[in-house]
């Protein structure tokens, strides 16, 4: 009787556990300089598994650099970067940080989808085939099978159907809008099954009027338990989707926290005056 | 402004029924146009913009080419018997094949080494960086006469050729220089090596002709470096690759008559050798020469396909082809011929 008490609890107490160590990002104390100049001076940060971390800043604050020593896009200077308490872009050996092979950076990469500003969709290649590239060539960190192409390509439906784009699957796209395109983007990062997404300012090229079909596709995938962690000027919707607000301002956090709380009360002298610039009077908290 | 109104004011002087003084021409001009001219324009008809000093090129362009032809029809000195007589020749035809083969291999050995050339000069290692500049730099630098005499005297400078460890005796392979580099290895050579050097270069400024950006998304979802090179910038580097690189390869078909000095009998070699036999010159040239024509007409086409391909989705619409062109303007026609007679 005890013994089956303990092989039915073992899965139940076991799978929450593993499911809430998915794509946990903590950052801790991360340099970079350029030049002479330093961008990122000592940034700490944790994002839960499954949280929503929207990061606001001035530009020029080091958000978008942050974000992409985030996949070792940008090698950082000082301090580490874990997911899931794996580093990222190193590996330990004796008490020195090695920088991983190519290969398995490339990997690890296959773990954290990226949205960019300027979209950054292949332009020969249709909306679908944009979407099946990476998942048909791409080694994955699990070291599972890679998708042959058939099974890509009904993926790729089915993440372009997510996003409300079947139907424009084979164009290209400079045949698309602005808004179509960055959904295009998101499809294809999610792709690879991401435990965290990036977004790099994704609706800052768009016209006003196609920016929210963008953003009700990231709110939906909030609610999907992927981790996100979105840089962006959209307060409103920081507000709607943020577990966490962080500011950031010269190459630091300043302050993050609540949502609510921060743009309602804010703490510091800096984060007042930045959110009188960017929320309108209007904007109702 | 001002001497707008008095245009108007002295063109309306002209016509005899217009507003006599300026006063009322001045009117005439700022709320005439409103009020002068109906509102609906629905029933008018469209008329386009007419150009006429192209037609008058058209004429002057049309007058230039027939005075050409019919100098050449007419000239007894081309004469055109000798050519046609000879530009089928069975050992012309031969000399032909040669050029076609050493274009097509130098061209494409050429090209795929350049490939790599291109980026090992853009790759991230300082070694691969000077090795390909230094490739680059020599053979751009040495006249490619030079080079492909150089590597038909090989021999003379080292007797033997041999793969091993270098300052040790250790030997996997050994040869005679001289059984090893024939006229056509060493032509080969010579203009593969040569078009490497610039292929590279062209290839290279295709490649950073590329958005950054498009590099770092193909990283971002994890695609292997040779894949993000082929798969990715290459097909949108070859819009920037293409016309200069189909320079190149007109250039090199051009370029092999060069080999001429290995006394390796391509196209024109052959037919210096039959001039010199008969002392038909200019005919025998302008048989070469057409060869050429035909070659590099060929190839324009092809590159004119070529590039549409890869100028998919870099346009919204891909234009029309000539022969799509040519099949609607049929149609259309056809269409409004029968429809005419009603
Ligand atoms: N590759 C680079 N080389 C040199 N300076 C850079 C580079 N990338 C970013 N910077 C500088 O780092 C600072 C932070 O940039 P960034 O992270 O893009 O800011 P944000 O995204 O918050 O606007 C800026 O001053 C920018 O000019
Ligand atoms: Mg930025």
């Amino acid at each position: 009787m005890s013994t089956t008490v303990v092989t039915t609890e073992a899965p139940t107490t076991a799978a929450p556990a593993a499911a809430a160590t998915r794509g946990q990002v903590e950052i801790t104390n991360v340099r970079k300089s350029f030049g002479g100049t330093e961008v990122l001076k000592g940034v700490s940060l944790t994002v839960p598994s499954g949280g929503v971390a929207v990061i606001v800043g001035p530009s020029g604050s080091g958000k978008s650099t942050l974000l992409r020593t985030i996949n070792h896009l940008e090698k950082v200077d000082g301090g580490y970067i874990t997911i899931d308490g794996q580093l990222v872009g190193y590996q330990v050996r004796g008490n020195k940080l090695h920088e991983l092979r190519e290969k398995d950076i490339l990997k690890q990469r296959t773990d954290i989808g990226m949205v960019f500003q300027n979209f950054n969709l292949f332009p020969h290649l249709t909306a679908l085939e944009n979407v099946a590239e990476a998942p048909v060539v791409a080694l994955r960190s699990d070291n599972s099978q890679r998708r042959n192409k058939g099974e890509a390509r009904q993926r790729a439906l089915e993440l372009l159907d997510r996003v409300g784009l079947k139907d424009r699957a084979d164009a290209y796209p400079r045949q698309l809008s602005g808004g179509q395109q960055q959904r295009v983007a998101i499809a294809r990062a999610l792709a690879l099954d991401p435990k965290i997404l990036l977004f790099d300012e994704p609706t800052s090229a768009l016209d006003p009027e196609l920016v929210n079909e963008v953003l009700d596709v990231i709110r939906e995938l909030a609610t999907s338990g992927t981790t996100l962690i979105i840089v962006t000027h959209e307060m409103g919707f920081a507000r709607d989707v943020a577990d966490t607000v962080v500011f950031m301002d010269q190459g630091q956090i300043v302050e993050q926290g609540n949502p609510l709380e921060i743009f309602a009360n804010p703490q510091e002298p800096r984060t007042r005056s930045f959110f009188s610039k960017v929320i309108e009077p209007a904007f109702n908290i | 402004m001002s001497s707008a109104a008095t245009t108007v004011a002295q063109s309306a002087q002209r016509s005899a029924p217009g507003p006599a003084t300026r006063a009322e021409a001045e009117n005439l001009a700022d709320t005439g146009s409103a009020a002068a001219l109906p509102a609906d324009y629905s029933d008018y008809k469209l008329v386009p913009a007419r150009h006429p000093w192209r037609w008058v090129g058209t004429v002057v362009v049309a007058l230039g080419i027939a005075a050409v032809a019919w100098s050449l029809a007419t000239n007894p000195r081309w004469e055109w018997g000798v050519v046609a007589q000879w530009f089928t020749a069975q050992s012309v035809v031969t000399g032909l094949v040669e050029t076609l083969k050493l274009t097509a291999i130098s061209g494409a050995l050429g090209f795929i080494l350049g490939f790599i050339l291109a980026l090992m000069r853009l790759s991230a290692s300082p070694l691969l960086v000077s090795v390909s500049w230094t490739f680059s730099w020599i053979f751009r630098s040495t006249p490619l006469l030079v080079q492909v005499l150089l590597w038909y005297n090989l021999g003379y400078l080292y007797e033997k050729v041999s793969l091993g460890i270098p300052f040790t005796d250790v030997r996997f392979f050994e040869a005679q220089t001289t059984t090893l580099i024939s006229q056509f290895a060493a032509a080969v050579l010579g203009l593969t090596l040569n078009q490497a050097a610039y292929s590279a270069e062209i290839i290279r400024g295709g490649i950073l002709s590329v958005d950054q950006g498009q590099l770092e998304a193909a990283a971002a979802l994890g695609i292997p470096a040779w894949r993000r090179s082929t798969r990715i910038i290459l097909p949108q580097a070859m819009r920037a690759i293409l016309p200069t690189a189909f320079n190149e390869i007109i250039g090199l078909v051009k370029g092999t008559s060069i080999v001429y000095v290995l006394a390796y009998s391509e196209l024109f070699y052959t037919v210096q050798v039959i001039y010199n036999r008969t002392q038909q010159v200019l005919p025998l040239l302008l048989v070469a020469t057409l060869w050429y024509v035909v070659i590099t007409s060929v190839l324009s086409v092809l590159q004119y396909y070529i590039e549409r391909h890869f100028s998919k989705g870099a346009v919204r619409n891909l234009p029309l082809t000539p022969l799509q062109k040519v099949r609607r303007f049929l149609s259309t026609h056809a269409a409004t011929n029968v429809r005419s007679p009603r």
